[in-house]
């Protein structure tokens, strides 16, 4: 039963929990047992063992009751640290969210974010809060300020970043579903190097109240799951307006789960050239076209498309993203939360020096990048020029639209790298996020999904490759439904780690 | 254009942040080289091109100005290093003499 237990989807948790043929109690005891079982693998910062037993009694008592329950009743659910949840530990991987640098003494918010009280209301179960690059910056989860977690397929690799844990625990079995947020493709790639699925949606599509801010006009959070359908029903209970995030959208939600079983035959799906160039490694170009050859099998068009404009992503996004972080992470100053160095001097070396011992190397780096493109003298030079080629981008993509319904390409150009390789060259550590940054900069819908493992090679064992799909913003049903197509080829698999385990939905 | 340590010391002052002598050192080439590389947008032809702030056209929803319940003192204040019963506490920073 235990096993049986792990492999069910978010979909049907909630549906056994709500008729009754499953208790929510054992759904979130057996979640947090995976959890602890295969904590070196670092995927959570924390776990609510007694508030999430606790939660699900409650949502077993309503059911007997005969009280109706919400859309993801008991199902466990895993929460990037970067989204504030009341009163329990949230340190968006940072000492400088700690007193005294160790995560027993993290800051614990007095306010739940939006889409935290959106899953309670829809009786999902918070069962943890997971590991992450300090402050949502990085790509393979070593910036994390706590020991970074590791690829369940091999733990010697990472399992991408920044939202690394949240992939990591989905991955496991240690929760049905979990919670990313993705500024330049936190979201995308860590499931693309786990194997699951990971959605970005559209900018404004999710609420960012609550989300410990990074870059605001990039940042969205949205789901991980190991099916489509599973994240179609996150996001439908997470999206839509809030009226205490002005940037949210008002545009109506889709139904995203009806979207999984929409007919595909015709749907046009664009290949950009850019995307598919010389740093594509090839084991991920097979996958990518056995992704490609499903869509196709399906009744899709490919269409060969130009985004001539993709070279520029990632200098613009990270003139754009440090801007807006060194900004953002100015309220980090030892006065409000967390720790403060006790100096003797006054306020300016109070602030100085927290700020030094509290951030680490990466999130140092972003600030003083941010505060460089947006001093005197440079501003023109970086920060108004790359806002005006983010617009190029933007003007790429809504050509490229106008001719086909979505894209689709690489997630990673390459498979999950080993820990250590990147941490010294920051660069080449952002050159990881060459094809998620693009859609990023234009505010679009994504979505990554595993195309099964790559064949073995010198450089790279055996290991998950992910298919982006990208779609114009709020046209998150067109992604649902062509990724929905192309899983009927790749469903889930567990990863060695994960073992004992069976696939999705076995019982 | 590479990035001078009195660069890279500005920037620390303006940000706040303190650094050590090795990280001034690593930071200035690493900043360096990150700046070099986004230096290509220089190649760029942005003349008619106006400026782009959310990479959509976002329509800013507003709100009725009603108030509504919000955090107490004492919450407000619970994750301080430093407080009183009703204000945060910080380095003297007048000089009274």
């Amino acid at each position: 039963m235990k096993d049986a237990l792990t492999g069910l989807s978010a979909v049907d948790v909630a549906s056994r929990v709500a008729g009754g043929t499953l208790s929510a109690v054992q759904v979130v005891e057996h979640a947090l047992a995976q959890a602890n079982r295969t904590a070196p693998l670092g995927a959570f910062l924390s776990l609510r063992d007694a508030e999430a037993v606790e939660q699900a009694r409650s949502i077993d008592a309503r059911r007997a009751a005969g009280k109706p329950l919400g859309r993801l009743a008991g199902v466990p659910i895993a929460i990037k640290d970067a989204i504030c949840t009341r009163g329990a530990p949230t340190t968006a991987g940072s000492k400088i969210l700690t007193q005294s640098g160790t995560l027993q003494s993290a800051w614990r918010p007095p306010y739940d974010a939006t889409v935290i009280a959106r899953l309670g209301a829809a009786d999902a179960v918070v069962i943890g809060k997971t590991n992450m690059d300090e402050f949502a910056m990085g790509s393979s989860n070593e910036n994390s300020a706590f020991g970074c977690a590791k690829n369940p397929w091999d733990p010697a690799r990472t399992p991408g970043g920044s939202s690394g844990g949240s992939a990591v625990a989905v991955a496991l079995g240690a929760a049905s579903l979990a919670l990313g947020s993705d500024t330049g493709g936190s979201i995308r790639q860590p499931a693309a190097l786990t194997g699951v699925v990971g959605v970005k949606p559209s900018y404004g599509r999710v609420s960012r109240f609550g989300l410990v801010a990074f870059a605001s006009s990039l940042d969205q959070i949205g789901p991980f799951a190991r099916s489509v359908r599973d994240a179609a029903r996150l996001l439908g209970v997470i999206a839509g307006h809030d009226p205490r995030d002005s940037t949210s959208s008002q545009s109506a939600v889709g139904d995203y789960e009806a979207a999984c079983d929409a007919p595909v035959r015709g749907l046009r799906i664009g290949i950009p050239k850019q995307y598919f160039g010389d740093g594509l490694d090839s084991a991920i170009r097979d996958r990518v076209q056995a992704g490609l050859t499903s869509l196709e099998r399906a009744g899709c068009v490919l269409v060969d498309i130009e985004l001539p404009t993709t070279d520029y992503g990632v200098a613009t996004y990270y003139i754009l993203a440090t801007a807006e972080a060194s900004s953002n992470l100015a309220r980090f100053d030892g006065v409000r939360f967390g720790a403060r160095a006790t100096t003797g001097g006054g306020l300016d070396a109070m602030y100085a020096e927290t700020r030094a011992a509290g951030f680490g190397p990466e999130v140092k780096r972003r600030i003083l990048l941010g505060t460089y493109v947006l001093s005197a003298g440079y501003y023109d030079a970086y920060y108004d020029k790359a806002r005006r080629v983010r617009r190029l981008i933007r003007d790429d993509f809504t050509a490229a639209f106008e001719k086909v319904d979505l894209i689709a390409s690489p997630t990673s150009p390459t498979p999950a790298f080993a820990l250590g390789e990147r941490v010294d060259d920051p660069l080449a550590m952002y050159l990881a996020d060459v094809y998620t940054l693009p859609a990023s900069l234009a505010g679009l819908a994504a979505l990554s999904l595993p195309v099964g493992l790559t064949e073995a090679t010198a450089r790279f064992p055996a290991l998950p490759a992910g298919l982006q799909l990208l779609a114009p913003a709020y046209e998150e049903c067109r992604l649902f439904s062509a990724a929905a197509a192309v899983e009927r080829d790749f469903p889930y698999l567990p990863p060695p780690a994960a073992a004992p385990f069976t696939a999705t939905g076995a019982v | 254009m590479s990035i001078s340590r009195q660069d890279v010391q500005r920037m620390a002052r303006l940000a706040r942040l303190s650094l050590t002598d090795a990280e001034l050192a690593q930071l200035q080439g690493q900043l360096g080289a990150i700046v070099e590389y986004m230096e290509q947008l220089r190649t760029v032809d942005t003349e008619d091109v106006a400026p782009d702030v959310a990479g959509l056209e976002l329509t800013l929803a507003g709100r009725p100005d009603e108030v509504h319940a919000g955090l107490t003192t004492a919450q407000a204040l619970g994750g301080a290093p430093d407080c009183t019963a009703d204000s945060f506490c910080v380095p003297a920073f007048v000089d009274e003499s």
